[in-house]
């Protein structure tokens, strides 16, 4: 076995006890990378180098009693539209190519002051729009599973690249499932927490009042470990949560013994694979015999969500993405006028899916269809939250599929954005409510494709979250690990 | 029902020099996602308060103090155009003449 099938938890036993070197373990990482993508395509940039100055620097810490705690060593990635001082960061978009920010975001400037190695970053959709990685103006992403599949999206270069171990975690961004989709397809833990608590400073934005930044890793445990990396206070993000961030270690040992699981009516059956939707059942019959109590919840309007997702979302990008004018960074296309440039700009540099959503959500803002269209999106959004909250008066938390379909070929959907657009049914009724969620492995399909489950608890929610997901976890036994096949 | 949509004028709106071709491909999927979306309508949501925040935060306060921002020559070294610690773009008028 190399030392890139660590957990981070492993490695950090091993690298505390002297057993291993930073060096070591990073160089078996930087290896995998090299076998595995010409094949799979995860990076867009390896820093090599930085990784390996990273590396020795946390080895001569370590020799000296000075290790920072445990993540120091440890190489970890990053999705693409995360800053990275003096790192190309382009979230996969060719306006982007070849801009080195003169800055970290929070979640970088955590994970150097904690000793992280950053072995690179990670390819997405562009802007962290579409759920397969085929939207990246790089080239695809592929399943290290099947490499005729998509890993999913907007952060399958993230879970892709913990499911080869060429890196042991990494950092994604979920706007409407983007961390807990391409998780589910990759075999892998995707959390994301609840809006607030991690910060959005240096996340090149999406949609601001969804984005959230979140850990993918092999275990839960590893993702309780990144996740407490970097979570907590800033403020540099006016919308960063100042409560408590309490240690969620001890929720991982507490089981589900008393619990109440919710299941959600609506989140199965017409338009969820059998495969999916009996590895659910299982699994929460599973649960249940471990001591929990199952009820059935219904949220009437999750049926509705995706309309108002699909306005919301937009609306936000138009006026977010409303920054790429080529005045400030990126790539310019010359013309007449400041206008004429930034139009030619924007037109040459945005892929079509940006486009597609920057002229949905300008027309959804637009006068005279904003009352029907965004406004009522947030009123829908508003009604959304009061279910929720209904539904955990009954339950502890809440469970479904994460996705209702596992892993699909490249090129199935790219044509049909609507299609494309019901990858996130499950998961992005938790952006809009702003309460955490996360999908664990839970099991294979019969062509041995990963598939995964959601747990969502409540705002501030995630100690119980992570109670439940480390049960599931316990109880699903996911040991397999995708062919690694031949370079 | 389709969504009737003058797509020249949003994508006049949001800056985006796009030609017959493209808007034509847009104007149609964009009416068939609107479509899906209108479905919000049929929600009754009278009484009910949109939310921008999920969490309900607002007016975030820090200290207002002084500290260093970013080295401008960095931020500038990104620009397509700067000159003497400015951007520079094309006019932004035609200038007749």
């Amino acid at each position: 076995m190399s030392l890139a099938d660590l957990t981070i938890a492993e490695a950090a036993r091993r690298l505390e006890e002297g057993e291993i070197a930073s060096t070591e373990l990073t160089e078996a990482v930087l290896e995998r990378a090299t076998m595995t993508e010409a094949r799979l395509h995860c990076y867009l940039t390896i820093d090599r180098e930085g990784a390996l100055e990273s590396a020795a620097a946390s080895d001569e810490r370590r020799s000296k009693g000075q290790a920072m705690g445990p993540l120091d060593g440890i190489p970890v990635a990053l999705k693409d539209n995360m800053c990275t001082r003096g790192i190309e960061t382009t979230a996969a978009s060719q306006l982007l190519s070849g801009y080195v920010p003169p800055y970290d975001a929070h979640v970088v400037e955590r994970l150097r002051a904690a000793g992280a190695v950053i072995v690179g970053k990670t390819n997405l959709d562009e802007f962290a729009m579409g759920s397969s990685t085929e939207n990246s103006a790089y080239g695809p992403t592929r399943n290290p599973w099947d490499t005729d599949r998509v890993p999913g999206g907007s952060s399958g270069g993230s879970a892709a690249t913990v499911a080869a171990g060429s890196a042991l975690g990494s950092f994604g961004s979920d706007t409407g499932g983007s961390i807990r989709q391409p998780a589910a397809l990759c075999g892998v833990v995707g959390v994301k927490p609840t809006y607030g608590r991690v910060s959005r400073y240096g996340l090149i934005a999406f949609a601001s009042s969804l984005d959230q930044i979140g850990p993918m890793a092999r275990t839960v445990d590893d993702a309780r470990l990144l996740l407490e990396g970097v979570w907590g206070h800033d403020p540099r993000d006016a919308t960063s949560y100042s409560g408590e961030y309490p240690s969620l270690a001890p929720a991982l040992d507490q089981g589900v013994e008393g619990m109440k699981i919710g299941v959600v009516r609506e989140l199965s059956g017409d338009g969820y694979e059998k495969a999916v939707d009996a590895a659910v059942e299982a699994a929460i019959e599973r649960l249940a015999r471990a001591g929990a109590e199952v009820v059935e919840v219904s949220i009437p309007t999750v049926e509705v969500a995706l309309s108002a997702y699909y306005l919301i979302a937009p609306a936000e990008a138009s006026a977010n993405l409303a920054r790429f004018d080529g005045v400030r960074y990126g790539n310019r296309v010359d013309g007449e006028t400041t206008e004429d440039m930034m139009a030619r700009t924007r037109a040459a540099g945005f892929g079509p899916e940006p486009k597609r959503r920057i002229l949905l959500g300008t027309y959804a803002l637009s006068a005279g269809y904003y009352d029907a269209f965004y406004g009522k999106a947030q009123q829908v959004r508003t009604q959304l939250i009061h279910e929720f909250r209904a539904a955990y008066e009954k339950a502890d938390v809440l469970v479904s599929p994460t996705s209702p379909t596992v892993a699909f070929e490249l090129g199935a959907r790219v044509d049909d954005p609507l299609a494309m657009y019901l990858s996130d049914v499950c998961t992005l009724p938790c952006n809009l409510t702003g309460d955490p969620a996360m999908s664990v492995p839970i099991g294979v399909d019969d062509a041995g494709l990963p598939i995964g489950m959601q747990v969502m608890a409540p705002a501030l929610g995630e100690e119980r979250m992570f109670a439940v997901a480390a049960e599931l976890e316990r109880l699903a036994g996911f040991e397999a690990r995708p062919p690694l096949g031949d370079a | 029902m389709p969504v009737e949509i003058d797509i020249a004028h949003v994508a006049r709106l949001a800056r985006l020099a796009l030609d017959d071709s493209e808007l034509e491909i847009y104007r149609r999927q964009l009416s068939q996602i609107l479509e899906h979306a209108a479905k919000v309508q049929s929600v009754a949501t009278d009484a009910t308060a949109p939310t921008a925040h999920p969490l309900g935060l607002t007016n975030a306060f820090r200290a207002d103090e002084v500290r260093p921002s970013l080295d401008r020559d960095e931020v500038l070294s990104q620009a397509p155009e700067s000159q003497d610690g400015y951007f520079v773009v094309p006019p932004a008028l035609e200038v007749d003449g």
